[in-house]
């Protein structure tokens, strides 16, 4: 009765095939096996997570992964989604689990916006004869200037951190992702000026020469965390929640707190890493501002701190107390964000779209006159450069992406990373496979993705006839919505197409 | 029909300007002159003049020009007045009926000075309480605008091309140190008088010819500071901009070029290292009042004016002086026909503001 049929079918075409066996020597799940009696290799559907492995590998192209085509009688309210999980749940007794964020068919924002370009009143601008200037600087401003006896500017500005495009790399940490990932996205990251985020898992002892690109974050388990470490980056992330799984803490299962990991976490060998749903010392706002400054203090007020959240129902009023409590950053997180593994409920029903968030949070900050107290960075999800375009003119001041640099990485979204198995090498630890992801590899795709968006987000804006990203942040005029009820923009803050 | 202020219209313009270094007044008779040349440049749809030093025998009062759709709404608004203000003059703006300018609003002049209790009260500055005072009749009283409220100074403007608005305000009969001058090109427009140029704060008027990219960044951020955009013209917006880094800020002119017009990072980083770091702090700390698209302005201010271009220079402005006078404007010709025989003439490049204040050299970049 617990038997599910596979989602997918591995198709091997035998007359291409020429037994070449990279896909079952590749294959961490066992989906294929060769029968060393016939010489013929065999699938097992079963245990294919279609992560595309072996069909990007097989030079025949002999493989394709496609949909099994079995079909539950499903109706518009049991859906067959529905019913499996049902099934494993009778199975199991346990919480389901899945990876990534929401996929849910609620609304992408994002795409029912469209930009806006220049005609004949205003000349767009061209940025290959132009200088078109993506650079962003991050972080709390003060109310006044000062000057110095003899009139000078005095540089009175708290601790920033500066990026040449306003994308950063989402925090991954060491555990959830291999070592040659994070290799891979520190060095992009150095090689393009901006930063990546070393996550909730501390930081390899070989990573802290990227201390110039890093990010480095404080979640509620503490892993990891140490004043070198604190002192190691440029800026400091306070987990607070995160946008897959808000109110849900972490759980590294014991299996892959192995060797560095157990070192770089400071836990021992085999036991479970669990961050706990909120962090212990802060039950309430006032809390926060007492981890804020003690970071501050441990690090002699040098870095920003970046206190990151996940978008929830009254997000503009935390944020709001957010700024007041010394942070000079806001990481917001929207439901749409990835994970290695969150509970599927969780995953599926809470938290809200972000570009609503990003836009109430704009506003409210703005309407209380403290715009300026506080950065805000949004991700989950950013996916492409237009998405960068519309988050920065609905008044981020940068984006993190996560799942986008992944699959830079060769990740193929097949949502099993909590197995430890993925055989792109990135959400493993198992040697054989994180050799497969090559830093210097990885790290020059990270380069072409970022380079190819900054191309694009130049293009878009010389098109509006805006020759700095400055001009653009807020600029809510730019974007029009389609589609989208009154209520809607309202939230948005901006005007329908055609108004 | 929705009215000005509840969209946005984008124009095109033509920009002059005129000052005696020495403080020495002339006709206004100048300024209508030279941008009649550039009609081409308008419309029909708006035009208007500030002058500067024109009202000496009130020079200590905040002159408050004012637009009233109706007796109803001058009566309240004065009502308003009388309770902030002392008002020591008012009268209605004298003007010449012609067939050019039609449907004028009902347009008063009052000298006015805060009343000491209420200002007390306020704890706030004599300019920020008159400031707030302009804001609240502006947004909170119907068919009321008041579009001129400095200190020996005036804006006078109109529905119609600029040298019918000047002979409609008889400009002529005003003698000033300085005078700036708009004809407006929108592109569509509900005819309201209050959306023509130049538009000003306190002491502060900006006539200005582009259309800016940046805009509602440099609103949306200008609003959290107590200004209320109510017209929605980038005019507007960029005279908020100078009011709040001058006033407010205590930046130099100078300084507000390179705030406004911000060199490009590529070239703060070619720089001396003492200038790096000042252009340095000044984008990082004001890079929302960072203005991109094209524009060229002329910004009157108590005691000077200044010029400015975009960075990029999408709008033409030429400078040219002769004797104690300098002349700014969007062509050459406008600026020949107030002074055949100039000395120098020259076009600043993007984003190097040209700043005369009185008996002071002219400052370049
Ligand atoms: S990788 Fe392709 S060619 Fe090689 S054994 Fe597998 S299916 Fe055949
Ligand atoms: S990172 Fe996760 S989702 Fe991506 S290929 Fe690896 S296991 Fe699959």
């Amino acid at each position: 009765m617990n038997f599910i049929y596979p989602e997918n079918e591995i198709v091997r075409n035998e007359k291409r095939c020429n037994l070449c066996r990279v896909c079952d020597t590749q294959c961490s799940y066992g989906a294929h096996e060769f029968d060393e009696q016939s010489g013929q290799l065999n699938s097992d559907d079963r245990k294919c997570v279609n992560c595309q492995r072996c069909v990007v590998l097989c030079k025949q192209m002999a493989l394709k992964i496609v949909p099994s085509g079995n079909k539950y009688k499903e109706n518009y309210n049991w859906r067959e989604q529905t019913i499996k999980e049902i099934f494993r749940q009778a199975d199991s007794g346990g919480v389901l689990l899945s990876g990534m964020g929401n996929p849910g068919d609620f609304k992408v924002y994002f795409d029912k916006i469209v930009l806006n370009a220049s005609q004949v009143t205003n000349p767009s601008i061209d940025p290959l004869r132009e200088p078109m200037e993506t650079r962003v600087s991050l972080g709390a401003l003060p109310r006044d200037i000062e000057r110095d006896g003899k009139g000078q500017l005095v540089n009175n500005l708290p601790p920033r951190i500066n990026l040449s495009m306003p994308v950063m790399f989402a925090a991954m940490s060491y555990g959830s992702i291999s070592l040659n990932a994070h290799k891979s996205l520190a060095a992009a990251a150095q090689e393009m000026g901006v930063l990546y985020n070393t996550g909730e898992g501390g930081l390899h002892g070989d990573m802290y020469s990227y201390g110039g690109n890093t990010v480095v974050q404080v979640a509620s388990g503490r892993f990891g965390v140490h004043p070198d470490y604190l002192r190691s980056g440029v800026a400091i992330e306070i987990k607070m929640g995160q946008g897959a799984k808000p109110g849900i803490g972490g759980h590294l299962p014991g299996t892959k707190i192995v060797g560095d990991i157990s070192l770089t976490r400071m836990i021992s060998e085999g036991s479970d890493a669990i961050s706990p749903a909120p962090h212990h010392d802060i039950y309430s706002i006032e809390d926060l501002r007492q981890l804020i400054y003690s970071l501050k203090e441990a690090t002699g007020y040098t870095k920003p701190i970046i206190v990151k959240v996940a978008a929830v129902n009254n997000i503009a009023a935390i944020a709001s107390g957010i700024a007041r409590s010394g942070a000079d950053i806001i990481a917001l997180d929207g439901f749409r964000g990835g994970t290695g593994a969150a509970p599927t409920r969780i995953r599926d029903n809470v938290g809200i779209p972000v570009e609503l968030a990003l836009a109430s949070i704009d506003r409210i900050l703005r309407d209380e006159g403290i715009r300026n107290n506080v950065s805000i960075i949004v991700g989950g999800s950013i996916r492409s450069s237009s998405d960068v375009v519309k988050a920065v003119a609905l008044g981020a001041d940068s984006v993190y992406i996560g799942t986008a640099a992944l699959i830079a990485m060769g990740c193929h979204l097949c949502r099993s990373c909590y197995t430890g198995k993925c055989n792109w090498g990135i959400a493993t630890q198992i040697p054989e496979l994180t050799k497969r992801l090559k830093p210097s590899v990885a790290q020059k795709r990270l380069v072409n993705l970022l380079t190819g968006w900054k191309h694009e987000i130049e293009e878009m804006m010389g098109g509006m006839g805006i020759n700095s990203i400055e001009s653009l942040k807020g600029n809510r005029l730019m974007l029009r919505g389609v589609g989208l009820s009154e209520r809607e923009l309202e939230v948005l803050g901006i005007k329908h197409a055609g108004e | 029909m929705l009215r000005e202020g509840e969209f946005r219209i984008p124009s095109g313009c033509a920009i002059s300007g005129v000052i005696d270094k020495t403080g020495k007044r002339f006709s206004g008779g100048t300024i209508v002159d030279s941008i009649a040349v550039m009609r081409e440049r308008s419309n029909g749809l708006g035009g208007g003049f500030a002058g500067y030093g024109i009202y000496p025998e009130y020079k200590d009062y905040y002159a408050l020009h004012v637009f009233y759709d109706t007796q109803k709404s001058k009566a309240e608004c004065e009502d308003f007045l009388d309770r902030h203000f002392d008002i020591i003059n008012l009268s209605k703006i004298p003007t010449a009926k012609i067939k050019e300018i039609t449907d004028e609003p009902l347009i008063w002049r009052y000298f006015v000075t805060p009343l000491p209790t209420k200002l007390a009260e306020s704890q706030m500055e004599e300019s920020e309480f008159t400031a707030r005072c302009v804001f609240r009749i502006n947004t909170q009283f119907d068919g009321v605008y008041v579009f001129s409220s400095g200190k020996n100074m005036g804006v006078f403007k109109a529905v119609g091309f600029p040298e019918d608005v000047g002979r409609f305000y008889r400009l002529e009969e005003y003698e000033g140190w300085c005078f700036t001058a708009h004809g407006r090109y929108p592109t569509n427009t509900p005819g309201w008088w209050g959306g023509a140029h130049p538009f000003a704060l306190l002491g502060y008027s900006v006539v200005h010819n582009g259309e800016i990219s940046s805009y509602d960044a440099n609103r949306r951020n200008i609003e959290m500071f107590g200004y209320k955009c109510t017209l929605q013209t980038d005019t507007e917006v960029i005279t908020y901009i100078i009011d709040y880094l001058h006033r407010k800020k205590g930046l130099t002119l100078t300084e507000i070029s390179s705030v406004i017009a911000a060199p490009f990072w590529q070239e703060i980083r070619a720089m001396e290292p003492e200038i790096r770091q000042k252009h340095e702090y000044l984008r990082t700390m004001f890079s929302a009042q960072l203005i991109t698209g094209p524009f060229s302005i002329l910004v009157g201010f108590d005691g000077g004016l200044m010029a400015l271009n975009d960075r990029l220079k999408l709008r033409s402005m030429v400078v040219a002086e002769k004797g104690s006078k300098v002349f700014i404007s969007s062509e050459e010709a406008a600026i020949r026909v107030m002074e055949p025989e100039i000395e120098k003439i020259w076009s600043p490049r993007g984003g190097e503001p040209v700043i005369i204040k009185l008996n002071d050299e002219v400052v370049r970049g």
